[in-house]
């Protein structure tokens, strides 16, 4: 099942397109990372996705082929818009009782149990509450509708480290006890590489990266060798090239395999959060899995 | 990553149904509690002063009660304050703090969760709104005609009775819930509620109001004076006679005809007769087209039904707008 399915999926704002010709799907069971620079459409995916908001073009589908908005998928889908917003003047209580009354379900034990785990008081106003609590106060009024997608925006964006290690923590732990689907945006990098198992980067509005972590770091390695040998490698598919003093560092695209490594060049494993800054810095450069991959990595469209 | 579904999840596919709407009414009643309180407090406050000058005019011959015409246009902004502290920030405070993101991915459902809360709230307003129209109607009518002069259908109060009062309260209200979703602003909205629901009533009363009904004409010298007359001119021997024919006769008497006054000299030609009454015994006659007051509950309630419709036509397009657009 796929969480999200996005085709063609446009969204105008005025005469800019936020989002354009995005084609995506995101399987289940998943903690999605949706990584991508400002204004590269990631808000705009996930109003789109919670049905928020309307496309201007395509379509999205969520949970399985359900209509984005629909009333099925406003049971099945929590989302935890940035900033988290609560109503500021509601005490912690009645937030919960807001929450019970608009859903279907709604656990009023595991929400109790998580906030004085937290120590959260019930009796404290949204609007008092410090900006990490705040957030897990929306996390947890999220979870507590157990749904089968948890959508994040931004959701570590105003926290201080702590506060994002036990926001992760709690998402985390309803992954292993609940197999609760997550997809979170973030600009955190170092943060997801702990979390996420799946990799969606989002440039200027259409999809540049979509895969398993996994994968995508067994494909992707990071050579280095000397400057001078550096046409050798015009046989590698580089994403992203750094030039130093003495040496080159390519991060090349392989197929998973034992890759030949020109001599005198060493070769490493890359981590996640080098991965998705090499391929924010070349917006032209895709990995896409399936059919979109062919079209995408036209040679004039791989970065040399 | 294991996959523990929960039990919740099959039982939910199994027996999909909408949240009932009877959930909402305790979330109305805690978001809005505010506003209905300040509600009560301000029509609850008019209302005493009513109950005290009505009877006060009823003790003391109405003297008391003559005051009543100098507050009524005080009254006149009461409908415009509940459009815009009542309405607009219903939905334009959702959307300027944002948690409409919250209210709007919940179970509920973004346009029945409107519906919910504004169904209620209308009818709060209009109820309100009635019992202090009809409280004022009781408290004006011995000002009705006789030595007060005041009639029903005078523009300065038509809209503070009854059936127009709850409309006009409704109506603003109304407009300030599309101004909330359209300007997405509070404070924004709320002026724009009280500047379109000001433009709207003085639209109404002087160009609406009129022609409800095609006014009657007569030459009858002296009408009730619980009449709303319109317009008045004078004839001759069946033919219109302009003003300034009529200023020429009454000059030629000795009238000093200054601008629309007449002022008789003594010993003039018009001897001790008022201008009119001279006009009259030289073969003028005067018409008046005027709307007899026995109108006012007919034009109560064609202005009541047009303004319900037109609220039920704002309240409707921001709840469809609120399903289609977002964010």
């Amino acid at each position: 099942m796929n969480v999200i399915e996005a085709t063609g999926l446009g969204k105008r704002y005025g005469s800019t397109w936020a989002l354009l010709e995005c084609s995506m799907a995101i399987p289940a069971e998943h903690v999605v990372a949706l990584v991508g620079p400002n204004g590269a459409g990631k808000t705009t995916l996930l109003n789109l996705a919670v049905g928020l908001t309307a496309p201007s073009a395509g379509t999205v589908t969520v949970l399985g082929g359900t209509r984005a908005g629909s009333p099925a998928a406003r049971d099945g889908i929590a989302f935890v818009a940035q900033d988290a917003p609560l109503h500021k003047n509601l005490s912690v209580a009645d937030m919960l009782h807001l929450t019970r009354n608009l859903n279907l379900y709604f656990d009023q034990g595991y929400a109790e149990a998580r906030l004085a785990e937290l120590a959260i008081p019930l009796n404290r106003k949204a609007g008092k509450l410090s900006g990490g609590q705040q957030a897990q106060l929306a996390l947890t009024l999220a979870l507590s509708r157990r749904p089968q997608l948890l959508v994040l925006d931004e959701p570590m964006a105003s926290l201080d480290p702590l506060a994002r290690h036990d926001f992760m923590a709690t998402v985390m732990a309803a992954v292993a006890d609940d197999g609760v689907s997550v997809v979170l945006s973030s600009h955190a990098l170092a943060e997801l590489e702990r979390v996420a198992d799946y990799l969606v980067i989002l440039s200027s509005g259409s999809v540049q990266v979509a895969g398993e972590v996994d994968d995508l770091l067994a494909c992707h390695r990071v050579l280095s060798g000397p400057d001078a040998e550096a046409s050798r490698s015009e046989h590698l598919d580089v994403v992203h090239a750094l030039h130093s003093k003495a040496q080159t560092h390519l991060l090349v695209r392989t197929d998973g395999s034992a890759s030949p490594v020109p001599p005198g060049w060493k070769a490493r494993p890359i981590s996640l959060e080098e991965l998705a800054l090499a391929y924010l810095r070349q917006p032209g450069a895709a990995s896409l899995p399936g059919p979109s991959r062919a079209r995408h990595l036209e040679p004039t469209e791989v970065a040399r | 990553m294991t996959a523990l579904t929960m039990p919740a999840h099959s039982e939910r596919d199994a027996s999909r149904r909408p949240v009932p709407w009877r959930r909402m009414a305790w979330v109305s009643w805690r978001q809005q509690r505010l506003s209905v309180a300040g509600l009560v407090a301000v029509l609850g406050a008019v209302s005493l002063y009513l109950l005290f000058i009505g009877q006060q005019a009823r003790s003391f011959n109405g003297i008391a009660g003559h005051s009543l015409t100098l507050t009524a246009a005080l009254f006149q902004v009461i409908p415009a304050l509940v459009g815009a502290f009542v309405g607009a920030p219903v939905l334009a405070k959702e959307l300027e703090s944002g948690t409409f993101r919250y209210t709007w991915t919940q179970g509920f459902g973004r346009a029945r969760w409107t519906v919910a809360t504004l169904a209620p709230l209308a009818v709060a307003v209009t109820v309100l709104a009635g019992a202090v129209g009809l409280l004022f109607s009781w408290c004006y009518s011995p000002l009705i005609g006789g030595h007060y002069g005041s009639n029903l259908l005078d523009g300065n109060t038509f809209d503070l009775h009854g059936v127009a009062f709850a409309a006009w309260t409704l109506t603003a209200f109304s407009m300030g819930i599309l101004a909330g979703i359209l300007i997405r602003r509070v404070v924004p909205a709320m002026l724009a509620t009280m500047v379109a629901w000001s433009g709207l009533a003085i639209v109404t009363g002087v160009f609406l109001r009129p022609h409800y009904e095609a006014p009657l004409v007569s030459s009858a010298p002296n009408l009730p004076s619980a009449d709303w007359v319109m317009s008045q001119w004078w004839t001759r021997g069946g033919k219109p006679v302009s003003s300034s024919t009529i200023d020429q006769v009454l000059q030629r008497a000795g009238a000093t005809v200054n601008g629309g006054s007449v002022t008789q000299s003594p010993g003039s030609g018009l001897g001790n007769m008022s201008p009119a009454q001279y006009l009259l015994h030289h073969g003028f006659t005067q018409f008046q087209s005027y709307q007899p007051d026995s109108r006012f509950w007919t034009f109560q309630w064609i202005e009541g039904g047009w303004l319900l419709a037109l609220s039920l036509l704002l309240m409707g397009t921001a709840v469809w707008l609120v399903h289609r657009r977002a964010a």
